[in-house]
């Protein structure tokens, strides 16, 4: 099999090559062709973790098993999925693709200063996620901070074995997604260290308002705000005008750092002097919705982006999408008319001032 | 307590100011809170009333509420609404507009409003266009009226016309004929002014609802005109200053220098300085008569009757002239920019159904816009600086006649007082006797001005009384901010400690300095370059003062008030409607004032 079916640069894919790299990954390559800012990297194809698990099971007896397995009982999925990720994560890859793994590694470390131990990040990309209806956030596993060629490719192991967590079975037993069809590519991308990160919606997640674009950041990696484990800042900037229409800055307590061991991450505490203090700036703010604004207009629907701000290497500081995808709740909520027009325009002002206002108690 | 959740207190719990437990000799018996006015919700209407009111200044309460409520009342029959009743307590008055809630009695007004509003919408146009000219030639028979001299012989032209008439009987006819333009006047003012209100609150709640997250100030600018008479005074003023640098006499305008010495030397500089004057006076008239204020007090006098406004302004425009920035406003940019908005927000509706209704709300609004924006410099402005000045002419006549030892003090008078204070004069004229009025009404003056000094004082709660269920009167929404969320802000600011201060986004943009606070417009004058505005109310009319400011933050107004607008014009943040600021920020603290999110914060 020739190497280009076994693992494609970023910059090469689009989001018509979601079959061979999965949704992730898709869409990280359809950012850098509209011109955005992600890091460079490649993935490992869905072709490749086909080959990968016909080589540890060539009889398909993983599917039909969890396919038989009773979507209610946890004990049992979890009994089951504990043992098939074992031998996934266990199996040696076979040889031609772990030489063009290690060959796109090396290619990526030497285009950086850390030389062989390039630390990387590595994010599952199933097939099915994220596309548009069923979502599969957060069900597979990513991994931070993976440095040295061993321990990318045992993490790409990891990955695949992820789609077979207890979780991510259990959801595709309850929605009845089968077996056959599944596949994941895992995404080998230069490691960001962010100075904060976080993630925005381009149109208000509370009210489904397109007009304004929602961010919210935190101190250190985006992870920290995608698990709850902190408050992050948050600010409403109005895609028409440019203006914040809405700055909230909160204690921000915890933070992800680097291991200082040299791989993974860790929780840390936010140094005193940072917690009160906005993560963002005013223009900081208006860039990300500029970006913001781009990648929606690049797709045509709200996108839900995960981004990371950078030093760049001329000083300053660089915006990067780590993810994008569509905005799943208020896309699919179809609302009826604010108002429909009237024979007269001064009808409007006949319904209107014809009504009573009533005032809201507060609530003590 | 009011015990319905929001805890502001009632009317009948406010206990007079310490040392001016007199307050109510002031002000007419149909002012004063009532038992029965506890069960019902009063705010302090700081926005044209921040100052303890003087005596006659009631007359821009007492002829303004009249003419507003029989415009939506009676005249109009808005459906949901009747008109505004108001009452001054310590000083401060407090107003509420009367709700129509019963849907049989809704119904029945509908009827006739469609009808009546209907015709002034469709007609717009043209009767804005008369209204233009009514509201002139009132003005020029304010001008006109005149101030009986009473000589010791009267005219001749009494015997020779035979019109049988004394002057003295002008005095009172002349009088009266002051007080009704002023009520005509205002019965104009109100003829478009809430049905502006109206149409602007639909498109306005229309947007609120399409993008629940769009700022206050975004909906006013696809709104906003860009040649707005209220902008006038200002633009003429930049063009002054640039022709005194083409014309290389501005060195003539030193800061701090007295506008008659200023025009004095100009008036020894030739050509140049002949051309500069000539250029002046053809800007005064009309548009130096603007009000350093709102036009709700006596003390607010016009450009014209105090030249320090406008030439405190002078220098600093030169010199921006003199480094080349360019003083005009950018209109063909600002009208693009406003078309740009438009057509983005457009571009998101849902449908092409939505977007055919937000054009008629949005064409109706622009529609009578430019009423809402331009009808204060009539009013308020134009006529009502020569209003009182016409007054200043009566208080003048009890001046020669003995009756006031000082001129301003005829505004420590209740209009019916100077009726009597009038009287006396025309007996003793009559009779070729002294007049008495000095031993009556010198007293009386002398007390009410300490009495103003000591209310001066006091901090007025922005809210009295329990919440009604409903709030329907548009002005109330629109001008002066007062809903569901301005209340719960008041009321949380009641506790508060003062470091946080909560109002409306009147105009984007954060920044931190020195605050002044300011509790009337002729402390103007101490504001600094850098400050931060800190007052009751801002007036557009201390456009100039604009120029020096860094931030402004006022107690009251909603995001239509003329200081949001002016504020947004001029580029720089500012916060309204903030019920207290003006009592909890202090001169010379450092304040932050945040006009994208309406916070102000107390630094330090």
């Amino acid at each position: 099999m020739a190497t280009q079916d076994l693992v494609r640069p970023i910059g090469g894919v689009g989001l018509d090559d979601r079959p061979v790299v999965g949704g992730k990954g898709a869409s990280l390559g359809e950012l850098s062709r509209a011109g955005l800012t992600v890091p460079a990297g490649f993935i490992v194809t869905a072709r490749a973790f086909e080959r990968a698990i016909r080589a540890v099971d060539p009889a398909g007896a993983v599917s039909s098993e969890i396919e038989q397995l009773p979507a209610a009982d946890g004990a049992v999925i979890a009994q089951v999925t504990a043992r098939i990720r074992e031998r996934i994560v266990a199996a040696p890859l076979p040889a031609d693709i772990a030489e063009a793994i290690i060959a796109s590694y090396r290619a990526l470390a030497d285009s950086q200063d850390h030389g062989r131990d390039s630390p990387v990040a590595i994010r599952s990309s199933a097939t099915s996620e994220d596309s548009g209806g069923a979502s599969f956030a957060g069900l597979q596993d990513t991994y931070l901070w993976v440095a040295g060629e061993q321990s990318v490719l045992d993490h790409v192991r990891k990955c695949w074995a992820s789609l077979y967590n207890a979780e991510s079975v259990s959801y595709r037993r309850q929605q009845r997604i089968g077996e056959q069809a599944l596949a994941m590519g895992v995404v080998v991308q230069r490691m960001v260290e962010p100075r904060c990160a976080g993630v925005m919606f381009t149109c208000s997640p509370t009210t489904g308002d397109r007009s304004v674009i929602a961010i919210e950041g935190s101190w250190g990696l985006g992870s920290v705000l995608v698990s709850g484990e902190v408050t992050p800042d948050s600010y409403v900037v109005s895609k028409v005008t440019g203006e914040i229409v809405r700055r909230t800055v909160s204690a921000k307590l915890r933070l992800h750092q680097l291991n200082p061991a040299g791989s993974g991450t860790i929780p840390a505490d936010v140094p005193e002097h940072l917690r009160e203090q906005a993560c963002l700036d005013d223009d900081q703010v208006r860039a990300l919705a500029r970006v913001g604004k781009l990648v929606e207009r690049h797709y045509g629907t709200p996108q839900d982006i995960e981004w990371a701000l950078t030093d760049s290497s001329g000083g300053g500081d660089r915006i990067v999408l780590l993810q994008s995808r569509p905005e799943t709740v208020w896309s699919g909520r179809g609302s009826g008319p604010v108002a429909t027009p009237k024979a007269r325009p001064a009808d409007h002002v006949f319904e209107q001032l014809g009504r009573v206002v009533p005032i809201a108690r507060p609530e003590r | 307590m009011d015990g319905n959740g929001f805890g502001f207190p009632l009317p009948s719990q406010i206990a007079d100011v310490p040392g001016a437990e007199g307050w109510r000799s002031m002000y007419q018996y149909f002012t004063r809170f009532q038992p029965e006015d506890d069960g019902r919700f009063w705010f302090h209407n700081a926005m044209h009333f921040p100052e303890p009111l003087p005596a006659f200044d009631t007359v821009t309460c007492e002829i303004p509420y009249g003419a507003i409520g029989a415009n939506t009342a009676r005249v109009f029959s808005f459906p949901t609404t009747l008109g505004i009743e108001h009452r001054i307590l310590n000083g401060r008055v407090y107003i509420t507009a009367i709700p129509v809630t019963d849907p049989a009695e809704i119904e029945r007004r509908l009827a006739v409003f469609q009808e009546r509003a209907g015709y002034y919408y469709e007609n717009w146009d043209h009767l804005f266009a008369a209204w233009k000219a009514k509201m002139t030639a009132l003005i020029g028979e304010i001008d006109a009226i005149k101030v009986p001299e009473l000589p010791e012989i009267d005219d001749a032209e009494v015997v020779t016309s035979a019109t049988g008439i004394a002057q003295n009987h002008y005095v009172r006819e002349n009088y009266h004929r002051c007080l009704d333009l002023y009520s005509k006047m205002w019965h104009y003012h109100t003829e478009f002014l809430m049905l502006g209100y109206g149409a602007y609150v639909v498109f306005f709640e229309f947007c609120k609802k399409a993008f629940p997250e769009i700022g206050d100030q975004a909906v006013a600018r696809m709104v906003a005109g860009i040649d707005v008479v209220m902008y006038r005074p200002d633009d003429e003023l930049r063009q002054l200053a640039r022709l005194a640098v083409e014309t290389a006499v501005d060195d003539e305008f030193a800061d701090g220098r007295a506008p008659a010495e200023v025009l004095t030397a100009l008036a020894g500089r030739g050509a140049a300085g002949q051309r500069w004057l000539a250029a002046f006076e053809g800007a005064r008239d009309p548009w130096f008569n603007v009000s350093t204020g709102d036009g709700f007090y006596h003390h607010h006098r016009s450009w014209n009757e105090d030249l320090t406004v406008p030439f405190a302004a002078l220098p600093r425009y030169m010199r921006l002239v003199r480094e080349g920035v360019p003083l005009s406003r950018p209109t063909e940019q600002l009208r693009t920019e406003r078309e740009q908005i438009v057509g983005e927000y457009r571009g998101l509706l849902s449908s092409d159904e939505e977007r055919a209704a937000f054009d008629q709300m949005l064409g109706l609004a622009r529609l009578v816009f430019p009423y809402v924006e331009d009808h204060k410099f009539y009013c308020e402005h134009w006529f009502t600086t020569r209003f009182f000045a016409k007054i200043r002419d009566f208080g003048e006549l009890l001046v020669r006649q003995g009756v006031l030892a000082d001129v301003e003090d005829i505004f420590h008078l209740h209009h019916t007082e100077v009726d009597q204070a009038l009287s006396d004069v025309m007996l003793a004229w009559a009779a070729g006797a002294p007049t008495l009025g000095a031993a009556h009404f010198g007293p009386i003056i002398a007390e009410r001005k300490r009495m103003l000094e000591v209310l001066k004082g006091w901090p007025p709660p922005p809210a009295i009384g329990p919440v009604p269920e409903a709030l329907n009167d548009p002005a109330v929404r629109m001008l002066w901010g007062v809903t569901a969320e301005t209340l719960a802000m008041w009321a949380a600011a009641e506790d508060s400690d003062g470091q946080v201060i909560h109002g409306y986004a009147a105009s984007p943009g954060v920044v931190e300095g020195v605050a002044r606070v300011l509790r009337s417009v002729n402390e103007i004058g101490l504001i600094k370059d850098g400050e931060i505005l800190v007052c009751a109310v801002t007036a557009p009319s201390w456009a100039p003062i604009f120029g020096k400011i860094k931030a402004a933050v006022s107690d009251i107004g909603g995001t239509m008030s003329h200081a949001a607008i002016v504020a947004r014009e001029y580029g720089m943040p500012a916060v309204v409607g903030t019920g207290h600021a003006s009592k909890l920020i202090k001169t010379g603290q450092i304040v932050r004032v945040d006009g994208d999110r309406g916070v102000v914060t107390v630094l330090q």
